[in-house]
């Protein structure tokens, strides 16, 4: 080797030696920094979840007004804040620091009663002397002068600028309940002669004008009580709720000509009074507020067929409650104390959020409809507060343990994370895909872990060198491979396979292990001659074509099999007969084609521990008259025992992490049964399904992200764990 | 036989099992692959039989897919004709028939009882189609601009190969014109719009500039008229010839030389020609598009965006593993902290692939790249460019996910060198650098190659992350093309393993698609245990060349 080297100064070179020490040493540390980066990227987007909320008051605005307060709102931007009042008047409020002026409304009519919608309806309904009712709503209107958005409110009749007749008598309403939905709206009164009444509307549109019109169908409210508290209708137009006290009646409407009392409920706590009553966003769930600081959430459950309103969970604010707010999409509320406190609840994740002190009482509170912001009402005028709320529904205990949804029966794990409908209740529960993730890996390592170490023992220990050495890199190979490959075969080519020859399957894994030892029988009582014919250490060899053998059998006689064991229809028998349900994708593929995917990991590094146990050992106890297979359990396997340790961590490391395959070979639905002929869905799998759809900033996409933070760590952890062992082996081995 | 169990043999007899079930497992495997890939595109005998089923006869054409036993009470349960059975089972055959316009399922199953008879004539045609897949006839004329010629005067099909090769040039020159010429007129188009866009933005679009824009895009309009006009006349010419076609119904079907792109006799065909044929059919699926929402035709855009992907990897892979390793063996100190950081990073091998993915899409895509796209994209936006998955943000998200592999390689190879060669260069005078470059770093470059080799075999199986990061299951363009500036890295890209999921599981027609999975798979995994042999192979050759120098 030639090579022309110059004789640079020697300066130059010291300056070229330290720049590339500089320098590699400064890459070397960005590219390890890098790596240390995605631990901690993986927090920082999931960190937020884990936040508490927080209200900050940002405006005060002076009411002077006599009249009570109907509704208060603010709109989307945070803006505009607005209310009605009990004289059938809106007015608007700006929230921004630009100056900005608005006009009154005024509702044209004698108002004796008033009721709004649920917030994201954002309806108010006024009852008047003569018996009718308007329907009124603000309006926002925007517009992009300059490029700037510039919002204009208004008042707007959505059900039309007429009144709509209430009662046919003409009695002045004294209270009033109010829904929509889409074309029909219902409206419960109690006129001042005492009589409760309750109007369906159902839009009509008039073919020449295309405006609609609202055509009332009416009823009477049987068995109303003597005093009634207040009135809800829920947005589904089904259900009228009235409170009397510390009793709530309960109605279904949803036939206008059969209104019927289901039921008559006490719902105060223990040793209190109810103070207020509210839906939740969606409507499945009632919140009750008591003087003693107890708040309630109530909803209908099924029990032996009985729907009945049961109470669900209770928090606690700690003083008598005076008002409950609830958000527009969310299952979150807001209620003010008695004490001038404001407290945050969602009910899903089950707790109080934050807790501020006024120094006022506030006997109004609406949400922002992205519950961004907080518009209070008290002695001072309206307040607003910007409320910084990201994820309310995860909590820890949302996450890790069971809980009682809107609509289930009992308190469960669910995975569900999306749904059509805006005020879905998303069930983040990771225990259900946590157990899958385990319930995968188990299944995976009762299947490689026994074949891998088994065959790692042999490799290392019986088998003739010449041999080793291909077997080894063989085994190996299966390391490399896809594992999309592993699934796609697992899903269309051994799922069906084993559907279609499940007694034939289950025989080969019961006849594989008789067939060796009979084999080993059979050779041992050959004559010494064929023995002599096959070199120490080519077993192995020899059983290939009993495996081949068996496994072909096996198939072959599995329908027969079928026929004599299982009538035919081995599926058919354990759903009818043993009512076993069987998923063609089910937890015996993914163990085994993980399983597959595994057996290299454990084998390659047994494998290693095994055969670099130091030879005088063994020697030495053959040497003292122990069998082959004595020195192997008694001195081998105990050496290595600390490296077949971390090659089964090693193995379960990948088995948890493992996507493609269980992503293909299972059902990929997230249920909670340890049966071998059930799938699962696993955390990684839910990561690759769900993450491409989430919302950036989502709770639901924070969430995915700690599903692969816990992957990380719990791999991570694993892996440390076997190296370290690992290490403190090869350590040993040195000293012997 | 006590005795015998007490001496420990049969356990022995039984690790060996193990051995042998694991060694019949991978290569069983390996084999099956091969075999249901390879056989994919053997011409198989079309069959003509005579079918009683349903209680009506009828001809059924067809190839034989499938075929397998049933008991007879699971074809009792669905109520399917029984006559003239005996025995337990019965044998079953999935027949594909093709002309999935004309009848109601391109795949039909028929037990061996419905079979009335068999035969397999000579002059029945495959003929491939780009739309609505493979049509089984037999060839009764062929119309050559307007004027038919009757089958029997075409015995040696040159007539029909003849104009199948003339409409088939037709359509290239087509496809050509429509995706480069019409491309990049489209390209252009939209890089004007942006382009005023991004003068708007800035308040600088004078009355000028936008003329100037308005010009372009006038010619472009024109050019684009004149190619369209030429396109349509392309297609129209290759539309003038038709096959007509008698199918198993008895009736004559029309298809038109366009929609025809091959036709072939697998019952006239010898050995050679059906070698030669196996031949045509691999390449066409090497080098062509995917047709029919990707369950026919080849893999070429998936095979060229696997390897575009894993050499853009490889690229961004390789200094920084090299300089990480580089400074972990010969810089860093050798403390605990060392030994730590090389656990750790041994570790970051073991995390699983989707994580890596999760955090290429929160860091590269919506961070790095939301940056990019509000700092230098912002004409286009809301369309993200660079804030969207993509082919780069793939090989970035590989090349964190193989950066372990590289690092471990290559110090293998650094702590393989003999410290004795090290200290030779610094005894004769070289500087630390010197001795890194001409002595240390030449002999690891084995080291580093099987790094790269390892890591490059891995990213190409790897997929779960790329589903997050840029894969998607049609690319209407390749990340490569003749626009400016013909490196288009914000592209998403096709990938032999997502196909191999997609086709598998996601498509409409899993049974059609079938052997098209089983080939790409063969083509991966051909790939992926090659790249590991050749890495094997050069790690063994190194091991011999410091042995020798070890003495």
């Amino acid at each position: 080797m030639t090579q022309s080297v110059s004789f640079n100064s020697s300066a130059q070179r010291q300056i070229k030696d330290r720049l590339t020490r500089y320098s590699v040493s400064a890459g070397g540390i960005v590219v390890l920094l890098a790596l240390i980066l995605i631990f901690f990227y993986l927090l920082y987007v999931v960190a937020p979840i884990f936040y508490g909320a927080s209200l900050e008051k940002s405006k005060t605005i002076p009411l002077n007004d006599s009249h009570t307060t109907v509704a208060i709102g603010v709109e989307e931007q945070n803006e505009i804040a607005y209310r009605f009042n009990s004289d059938g008047r809106l007015r608007f409020f700006n929230l921004t620091d630009t100056p900005r002026e608005f006009t009154d409304y005024q509702v044209d009519a004698e108002i004796t009663a008033a009721d709004r919608t649920v917030p994201n309806q954002g309806l108010v309904a006024y009852g008047t002397r003569e018996g009718t009712a308007y329907v009124v709503a603000p309006k926002f209107g925007v517009s992009y002068p300059n490029d700037k958005r510039l919002i204009t409110p208004s008042l707007d009749y959505p059900m039309g600028e007429q009144a709509l007749s209430i009662d046919a008598q003409g009695q002045p309403i004294v209270q009033l309940a109010f829904e929509r939905e889409e074309e029909s709206a219902v409206v419960a009164a109690i006129t001042e002669d005492g009589r409760g009444m309750l109007v369906r509307l159902e839009a009509e549109e008039d073919m020449f004008s295309e405006s609609l019109e609202w055509l009332p169908e009416l009823a009477e409210i049987p068995s109303l009580p003597k005093s009634v508290d207040q009135m809800l209708v829920t947005p589904d137009l089904r259900r009228l709720y009235i409170r009397s006290g510390n009793q709530l009646a309960n109605y279904n409407i949803s036939n206008i000509d059969d209104v019927r009392l289901n039921s008559v409920d006490f719902i105060n706590s223990k040793d209190a009074n109810v103070t207020d009553l509210a839906l939740l966003t969606g409507a499945s769930s009632l919140i009750v507020a008591n003087d003693n600081g107890s708040i309630t959430q109530w909803f209908d459950v099924a029990k032996d067929g009985v729907r009945k309103l049961t109470q669900i969970r209770e928090f606690n604010a700690g003083t008598k409650i005076n008002e409950i707010g609830v958000e527009y999409f969310r299952k979150g509320f807001a209620v003010s104390g008695e004490d001038g406190s404001i407290t945050l609840f969602h009910t899903t994740g089950g707790g109080r959020l934050v807790r501020e002190m006024t120094d006022s009482k506030a006997f109004g509170l609406a949400f922002s409809p992205r519950a961004s912001g907080l518009l209070t009402e008290s002695e001072k005028g309206l307040e607003f507060y910007h409320v910084d709320n990201e994820h309310p529904e995860v909590t820890w205990r949302a996450l890790w343990s069971k809980i009682w949804y809107e609509g289930y029966p009992e308190p469960q794990y669910v995975w569900q994370s999306t749904s059509a409908s805006d005020d879905f209740e998303p069930k983040l529960s990771l225990v259900p895909i946590s157990f899958g993730t385990i319930k995968a890996a188990f299944y995976a390592m009762l299947f490689a872990a026994p074949i891998a170490l088994a065959g790692a023992i042999y490799t290392a220990y019986f088998m003739s060198a010449p041999l080793r050495k291909v077997v080894k890199p063989t085994v190996e190979i299966m390391e490399a491979l896809p594992t999309v490959i592993l699934g796609f075969l697992a899903g269309l080519w051994l799922a069906p396979l084993i559907e279609d020859n499940l007694p034939g399957v289950i025989a080969i894994m019961v006849l594989l292990p008789v067939g060796f030892l009979a084999t080993a029988f059979a050779w041992s009582k050959m004559p010494k001659k064929v023995r002599q014919l096959l070199p120490d250490g080519w077993d192995a060899i020899v059983l290939i074509p009993v495996v081949l053998f068996i496994g072909w059998g096996c198939i072959q006689i599995s329908p027969a099999l079928e026929q004599w064991m299982f009538d035919g229809d081995a599926r058919l028998y354990l759903t009818n007969e043993l009512g076993i349900s069987f998923d063609q994708r089910n937890s015996m593929v993914v163990g085994l084609a993980m399983g597959f995917a595994v057996i290299p990991t454990i084998f390659s590094i047994a494998e290693d521990a095994i055969f670099s146990v130091p030879k005088h050992l063994s020697n030495g106890s053959l040497a003292l008259g122990a069998t082959p297979w004595q020195t192997l359990t008694k001195v081998v396997i105990l050496t290595a025992s600390p490296g077949i340790f971390s090659a089964v961590m090693m193995g379960l490391g990948r088995a948890v992490g493992e996507t493609m395959i269980v992503l293909m070979a299972t059902g990929n639905t997230p249920v909670m049964d340890w049966s071998i002929f059930q799938g699962m869905r696993t955390l990684s799998a839910n990561i690759a399904v769900e993450m491409p759809e989430s919302e950036v900033g989502s709770s639901h996409y924070r969430v995915l992200f700690l599903a692969a933070f816990v992957l990380f760590v719990f791999t991570f952890a694993f892996n440390t764990i076997a190296e370290f062992v690992r290490q403190r082996l090869r350590d040993k081995y040195s000293s012997l | 036989m006590n005795k015998w169990f007490k001496s420990g043999n049969p356990w022995i007899w039984m690790t060996a099992g193990a051995v042998s079930i694991s060694l019949v497992a991978v290569i069983g495997l390996l084999l099956l692959i091969a075999a249901r890939g390879l056989v994919y595109f053997w011409p198989s005998p079309v069959l003509e039989m005579e079918v009683h089923q349903f209680g009506k006869n009828q001809t059924v054409i067809g190839e034989l897919y499938e075929t397998e036993l049933v008991p007879i009470e699971r074809l009792q349960a669905s109520g399917a004709n029984l006559e003239g059975l005996d025995g337990d089972f019965v044998e079953r055959f999935l027949i594909k028939t093709g002309n999935r316009e004309y009848v109601d399922l391109d795949f039909r199953w028929l037990t061996e009882n419905e079979i009335l008879s068999k035969t397999r004539p000579e002059n029945i045609a495959v003929v491939e189609r780009r739309t609505n897949g493979n049509f089984y006839g037999y060839v009764e004329g062929i119309v050559k601009g307007g004027e038919t010629i009757d089958a029997s005067l075409d015995t040696d099909h040159a007539t029909l190969y003849e104009l199948l090769e003339r409409s088939n040039d037709i359509i290239e020159q087509a496809d050509s014109l429509q995706r480069s010429d019409i491309g990049s007129i489209n390209y252009s188009l939209e890089r004007l719009r942006l382009k005023q866009r991004k003068y708007e933005m800035a308040e600088e679009l004078t009355a000028e500039r936008l003329a100037g824009i308005e010009a372009e895009e006038e010619q472009l309009h024109q050019d684009y008229l004149v190619l369209e006009k030429q396109l349509f006349a392309y297609r129209d010419d290759a539309r003038r010839d038709q096959l007509i076609i008698r199918d198993m119904r008895g009736e004559l079907v029309t298809i038109p030389m366009d929609n025809v792109l091959d036709v072939f006799f697998p019952n006239e065909m010898n050995w050679f020609d059906k070698v030669g044929h196996w031949v045509h059919q691999a390449t066409k699926f090497i080098v062509s598009e995917p047709r029919e929402a990707n369950t026919e035709g080849g893999v070429f855009p998936a095979i060229f965006g696997t390897v575009f992907m894993v050499m853009l990897m490889a690229v961004i892979v390789t200094p920084l593993g090299v300089v990480a390793a580089i400074y972990l063996h010969e810089y860093a100190g050798n403390n605990s902290l060392t030994r730590l950081i090389r656990i750790a990073v041994i570790n970051l091998a073991g995390v699983p692939s989707i994580v890596y993915g999760v955090f290429g899409l929160g860091f590269f895509v919506y961070m790095l790249g939301g940056s990019i796209d509000s700092l230098f994209y912002q004409e286009s936006l809301p369309t993200p460019t660079f804030g969207s998955p993509g082919v780069i943000w793939a090989a970035l998200t590989l090349a964190i996910l193989t950066l372990p592999v590289v690092i471990v390689s290559t110090e293998e190879g650094l702590s393989r060198i003999p410290s004795a060669v090290r200290q030779g260069s610094l005894a004769l005078g070289a500087t630390k650098a010197e001795t890194l470059w001409r002595i240390v770093i030449p002999m690891a470059s084995p080291a580093i190659m099987t790094g790269l080799i390892l890591a490059v075999a891995r990213a190409a199986g790897e997929v779960a992350p790329l589903m997050l990061v840029g894969v998607v299951k049609l690319a209407p363009t390749l990340p490569l093309d003749g626009n400016f500036p013909f490196i288009h890295l914000e592209r998403k890209f096709m990938h032999l393993g997502f196909h191999i999921y997609d086709v598998g599981f996601q498509s409409p027609n899993v049974e059609a698609a079938r052997p098209l999975v089983y080939a790409t798979a063969f083509l991966l995994v051909t790939v992926i245990i090659g790249l590991n042999l050749a890495a094997i192979q050069i790690r063994n050759r190194l091991r011999e060349k410091f042995k020798t120098l070890d003495q």
